[in-house]
């Protein structure tokens, strides 16, 4: 199966709850070494629930997608929930074969989600 | 132009287009030959026995010494034998400090520098209290010869610079760095780990303090390096590593230490590395660096003209005569990772990323870019591949 599949591709164009939060309660910036790109994550937590996500940065189809798909999956879940979530949440979300290479564009989402949550 | 048929990799991967030669280069047969023959018949520790196969390998040891030393002017009392070019310049920034005149607090890079040679000296100047600055940038990917001009100053206590930038392919007039340093009394350190297998070097014309390249740019094996050091600066450092091998005597309670370079070679050194290395100097001699840079600047404008034609395509290219066989692109709205990765599936190698050039990035406003660089095996068709994948690229992001 092909890593551009429309939905990456469709993503990559058009991302999802992406921009900054005014007022965010919890945010992390973490940089994928292997090509320098930042990302920040950016929430709002209320009553121990996520109740709004943003994400800012660049990044290549992989990892924006993947932040597209993480922000969309973590809005309205607890805090507990969302520490749960790991490598095979994102790459389920994904649904593409991902190279050991780009795992780390795959996970920079989730590796700023859980600096954002550990904060 | 020099046949693949000599490197064994593009037998075993006959569609393989490899451009990543800047990361680094494919090793032609004789390379590995030497090497394989070293191991099956000349096998042994050197500067240690007294029989016959101990003394064969030291004679190839210090051959490969010979060898290089030659190939940079050199004499061979000047050729260090490292890891790599990035432990060579650890090797002097972590003993070159005493060496320093009072009054003398600055280090001067440029905003090119890889990070191998960018982080030594940021340690050392931290450390040490010391400052760090950059020369700048033109805008057209080449060195600010008039701002360098003013940096470099009597508080200048070291200079060190790449020979050739391994994202833009700039070619550097380091002669001309070297000799304002020279005139400041400051020393010279130059990072020729990219130059090396395109370039002519010759250490006397330059006049630095000390050069450094890496065997494997420049089809030579993995782990070995060349560092060259003015002889009389070399017997003046201090050892950076102690062990076996770099000693004259030892007590419980002390030690004295070998002439240079022994000096700095403690431990079993890469032996069959430095064969590997002398091999592929004679692969480069054979075929002439001149030839082969010769060839690869037909590739560089060839490539080019190819680039150009291509939409949406944004270039950080200095004037082509300056270039040493590195060409820096991005497609527009995408990511080179995504390009790479698309490359990929039609077996065309390249690099995409910072290029171990972050500081360089962010100064360029990108996260990172797609790099083809060359070797004296790659074709023409090479490049009319590359450039059919990358319209493919644009027609999957379209």
């Amino acid at each position: 199966m092909d890593m551009y599949t429309e939905m990456i591709l469709d993503l990559y164009k058009n991302p999802r709850n992406k921009g900054a939060l005014k007022n965010p309660t919890h945010e992390s910036k973490k940089i994928n070494p292997l090509c320098g790109d930042e990302l920040c994550l950016q929430l709002i937590i209320d009553d121990q629930k996520i109740k709004e996500v943003k994400f800012q940065g660049q990044g290549c189809a992989i990892s924006q997608a993947a932040a597209s798909l993480l922000t969309d999956k973590i809005k309205n879940i607890s805090v507990d929930e969302a520490k749960h979530l790991n490598k095979e949440t994102v790459l389920e979300l994904l649904h593409i074969p991902i190279s050991p290479a780009r795992l780390k564009c795959a996970l920079l989402s989730l590796d700023a989600l859980q600096g954002a949550l550990n904060k | 132009m020099v046949s693949k048929k000599k490197f064994p990799i593009f037998e075993k991967n006959k569609k393989l287009v490899y451009l990543d030669n800047a990361a680094t280069s494919q090793r032609p047969q004789s390379v590995l030959g030497a090497m394989d023959t070293f191991y099956k018949t000349t096998n042994a520790n050197i500067h240690r026995g007294v029989y016959t196969l101990s003394e064969e390998a030291t004679k190839a040891y210090e051959k490969a010494r010979e060898k290089v030393a030659e190939f940079i002017n050199a004499d061979h009392s000047e050729i260090v034998f490292t890891k790599n070019t990035t432990e060579s310049i650890n090797l002097i920034a972590n003993t070159i400090k005493p060496l320093f005149k009072k009054g003398k607090d600055t280090i001067i890079l440029t905003q090119l520098e890889h990070h191998s040679n960018l982080i030594p000296w940021q340690q050392l100047a931290k450390k040490n209290n010391l400052k760090l600055v950059y020369i700048p940038i033109t805008n057209d990917y080449d060195l600010d010869y008039e701002q360098a001009k003013k940096l470099i100053n009597e508080k200048t206590a070291l200079f060190a610079c790449t020979y050739l930038s391994n994202v833009f392919g700039t070619i550097i007039d380091v002669k001309k760095l070297i000799a304002l340093a020279k005139e400041k009394e400051a020393f010279t350190f130059i990072d020729a780990a990219q130059a090396a297998a395109h370039l002519p070097i010759d250490v006397k014309q330059l006049q630095c303090d000390f050069l450094a390249f890496s065997g494997h740019k420049i089809y030579g094996p993995f782990g070995i390096g060349a560092l060259y050091g003015k002889k009389q600066l070399l017997e003046k450092l201090e050892p950076f590593q102690y062990g076996g091998g770099m000693i004259q005597s030892v007590s419980y309670q002390d030690a004295t230490f070998a002439n240079a370079p022994q000096k700095f070679e403690a431990g079993t050194p890469p032996i069959t590395g430095a064969v590997g290395l002398a091999a592929a100097i004679d692969f480069v001699n054979e075929n002439g660096l001149k030839n082969i840079q010769k060839q690869e600047y037909e590739l560089i404008a060839y490539a080019y003209k190819k680039l150009k034609m291509l939409n949406n395509l944004e270039l950080y290219l200095p004037p082509l005569e300056k270039n040493g066989g590195v060409i820096s692109f991005n497609l527009k709205e995408i990511h080179p990772h995504d390009v790479a990765e698309i490359l990929n599936k039609d077996n065309i190698a390249i690099r995409a990323g910072h290029h171990c050039c972050m500081p360089l990035m962010k100064k360029l406003n990108k996260t990172g870019t797609c790099r083809i660089s060359f070797a004296a095996y790659n074709t023409k068709e090479d490049i009319d591949k590359l450039i059919e994948s990358l319209k493919k690229v644009q027609e999957v992001f379209a």
